[in-house]
């Protein structure tokens, strides 16, 4: 047991494993001091995600978009990137969707693969932005980036808007050409919101994991990372891939909004603050460690967290222990690090 | 020797989460509802807050109070038959409207015109659970709209302007410009109106309800035009109007500010603990919470229909004290109060009955 602890090949998933435990027995606890027994609790929460297919169904909803923003977030990572615009590329994307969405009339073949694209092309074109800036003139990205959260929050706000038919808070609904929704997916999950998405996120992270581990253009990319300058010795073009990895990033943001907009919603909302899906997506990433599989699991985990929440409020605990908990969780895993030291010394002591 | 009994620790507490895991996973089927049903009185309300939260001093905070008050009459307590779940992102409102029609609660409620789409989603999935919305209309036999009679209210607050104003000039800012707010807006102009029909109204529109330096803007230069009373309908836009009025009559200008939804007198306090607020018009967003959890049990619930509160069941009006008011005003609000509820004053609620009003004063 202690061998198999210590073994730093199995690093890669005890690490996480224990994060995400040590995060519940801290909720646990928070769940006693505060009066509540931690197995209702957790009971509650089980219940919320798994309690009838309906739940289920929406605990998928709600894990798709953190998968996508958490693969925006570990590209970015895996590139020497800190892309903390994630929030703003993905109100670009679901902009862009449901406004082909809306413009457009087309048939189903050909609409649903263009409001993608055009959700992941809008995505990559606002990450573009800082990576140019970042390339060019080496204006840090996290500076550009947070500040273009803001301006994407409010210039969608207005976009939306100006859309033909919009109200002072939302759009009219897309086609149905360019929805996500699948009668099919619904049926079987008792008329929850369950849509397409979440085979777009799960391709999509076979996608992230090939780029990044199997050609020569995600190790370049990951070169560019680690040391521009040696990369740049090595005769890679340094700046070009900057750029490409912010894009490649915001791509991937931009769909996750597309989630959002055409699968749960079907139409853009005017909002007044954002709603987190890019803070959540660097604690998914970080969680998964930055690898497609990883961040699946973690997006999983974290839509679950905040899926069963409304079961948890029911059940007289507070949401906020949810929050806690997914708190704890990424606290814990980025003290990978000092888990991983223990389970060494596990090891070494035995001896 | 000591750092190894601290990862020795650390095993232990996850070899006990682990166990503590399983522990809770293998008795989830059976057991929760056992309990839960047994403890089911005749009665269960669930109410939904917006993204608003349930201490957003405003609509949330009011219908849960409304909520309160019915529950504490009839000693209910809170998470046994009445319970809320907070909404978080826009996202939430459809599961979270769900979940309490997945535990066939008998009354769902939920305020504001946000949960218009969800509603619409929601209600017809759930036959045997009626829902209430406030503020907005849905057409489905299981819920039950409640609106207001803005324009009656705004009426009153009208009146109390004209008696207040000494340069003949009154304002109105308007959050946006829809028919809503519009409502606001005649009511108003119609009860200054009806106490002297030389005194101007002045109107602008801010096109935005959260911010607070348009309504600012507007408010100075309402006041710099000479207008000495402003009444908001601008949410929290009107935050700004009361700060502008608060510079001013720190400055020893003699200015006013109506507020709108609740009691905003606290809002207008200044340093000397005076307020600027005259009064103000309030919806009353718990009366609506409250009357239809006791039409519920009553076995009246009005499903399929809309109810509007208006004067007569106090569902608008102005609060019940009005430091800035004097008595004799207050008498006068009271006496318009009976014709309107006596059917004797008909409110207008456009711009266009607001035209065909003033011709026959």
């Amino acid at each position: 047991m202690i061998k198999f602890l210590s073994n730093e090949k199995n690093h890669v998933f005890l690490v996480p494993l224990i994060s995400v435990l040590l995060g519940f027995l801290a909720g646990a606890i928070i769940m006693m001091i505060t009066g509540i027994n931690p197995a209702d609790g957790y009971r509650a929460l089980v219940k919320g995600v798994l309690g009838n297919p309906r739940k289920f169904g929406e605990w998928i909803v709600t894990a798709t978009p953190l998968i996508l923003t958490g693969l925006a977030i570990g590209f970015g990572f895996r590139t020497g990137l800190f892309n903390i615009g994630v929030e703003g590329q993905l109100i670009v994307g679901s902009f862009a969707a449901v406004a082909v969405g809306i413009l457009i009339e087309a048939p189903r073949i050909i609409h649903l693969p263009l409001v993608l694209i055009a959700a992941a092309a809008a995505g990559a074109l606002w990450a573009f932005i800082p990576g140019f800036l970042k390339a060019r003139y080496r204006v840090h990205e996290v500076v550009v980036t947070i500040m273009l959260n803001y301006t994407a929050l409010h210039m969608i706000n207005y976009a939306i808007k100006a859309l033909p038919g919009s109200s002072m808070t939302r759009t009219i609904d897309i086609h149905m050409s360019a929805t996500l929704n699948n009668a099919f997916l619904s049926g079987i999950t008792g008329r929850s919101r369950l849509h397409l998405g979440i085979f777009i996120a799960l391709v999509m992270a076979v996608v992230f994991w090939y780029i990044i581990e199997k050609t020569s253009f995600g190790y370049e990319l990951r070169a560019v990372g680690f040391n521009p300058d040696a990369s740049q010795y090595a005769g890679m073009r340094v700046n070009r891939n900057i750029v490409y990895s912010m894009m490649i990033s915001g791509a991937f943001a931009g769909l996750a909004g597309a989630m959002i907009s055409i699968g749960t919603f079907n139409y853009a909302r005017v909002i007044g603050a954002f709603e987190g899906y890019g803070m959540d997506g660097i604690a998914v990433a970080l969680l998964g460690s930055n690898s497609g599989l990883g961040i699946v699991i973690a997006g999983f985990l974290f839509g679950a967290l905040k899926a069963g929440s409304s079961s948890m409020a029911l059940a007289s605990v507070p949401k906020e222990i949810a929050e806690i908990i997914m708190a704890f969780i990424v606290l814990f895993a980025a003290m990978n690090y000092g888990i991983k030291v223990l389970l060494q010394r596990l090891g070494k002591e035995r001896k | 020797m000591f750092k190894k009994s601290i990862a020795l620790l650390v095993v232990m507490m996850l070899l006990v989460g682990l166990m503590a895991g399983c522990a809770q996973k293998a008795p989830e089927q059976p057991q929760p509802t056992a309990p839960a049903e047994e403890e089911k009185t005749e009665m269960t309300v669930g109410f939904v807050t917006d993204i608003g939260g349930i201490d957003d001093r405003s609509f949330n905070q009011g219908t849960y109070e409304g909520i309160k008050k019915y529950a504490d009459e009839k000693g209910w307590t809170e998470g046994q038959e009445y319970k809320y779940i907070q909404s978080n992102e826009e996202a939430d409102y459809i599961p979270n409207l769900s979940a309490f029609g997945d535990e066939t609660y008998n009354l769902v409620i939920a305020a504001g015109f946000l949960f218009e789409n969800a509603m619409k989603e929601v209600a017809p999935q759930y036959p045997d659970t009626n829902f209430a919305i406030i503020d907005t209309v849905i057409d489905s036999p299981n819920v039950a709209s409640v609106v207001f009679a803005e324009e009656q209210g705004s009426f009153l607050v009208g009146v109390a302007a004209a008696k207040a104003t000494k340069t003949k000039k009154v304002g109105f800012v308007g959050g946006m410009d829809f028919p809503l707010i519009r409502k606001f807006h005649a009511g108003f102009v119609a009860g200054v109106h009806a106490v002297d029909k030389s005194i101007q109204v002045v109107d602008q529109y801010a096109g935005d309800f959260g911010n607070p330096g348009a309504g600012q803007q507007i408010a100075s230069t309402m006041y710099a035009q000479g207008v000495d009373v402003i009444y908001h309908a601008a949410g929290g836009t009107g935050n700004g109007v009361i700060n502008e009025a608060k510079n001013r009559v720190e400055n020893g200008e003699a200015v006013w500010v109506i507020g709108v939804d609740k009691d905003q007198y606290e809002d207008g306090k200044m340093a000397d603990g005076k307020s600027v607020v005259l009064t103000s018009m309030m919806k009353r967003v718990d009366v609506a919470a409250y009357s239809m959890m006791e039409a519920q049990e009553k076995g009246q619930f009005p499903g399929g229909t809309t109810t509007t509160l208006d004067l007569k069941v106090d569902g608008v009006g102005i609060p019940a004290e009005n430091p800035n008011l004097a008595a004799d005003v207050v008498t006068e609000i009271n006496s318009f109060k009976d014709k309107i509820v006596g059917g004797e004053i008909v409110v207008p609620t456009t711009m266009e009955e607001l035209t065909t009003f003033e011709a026959s004063l």
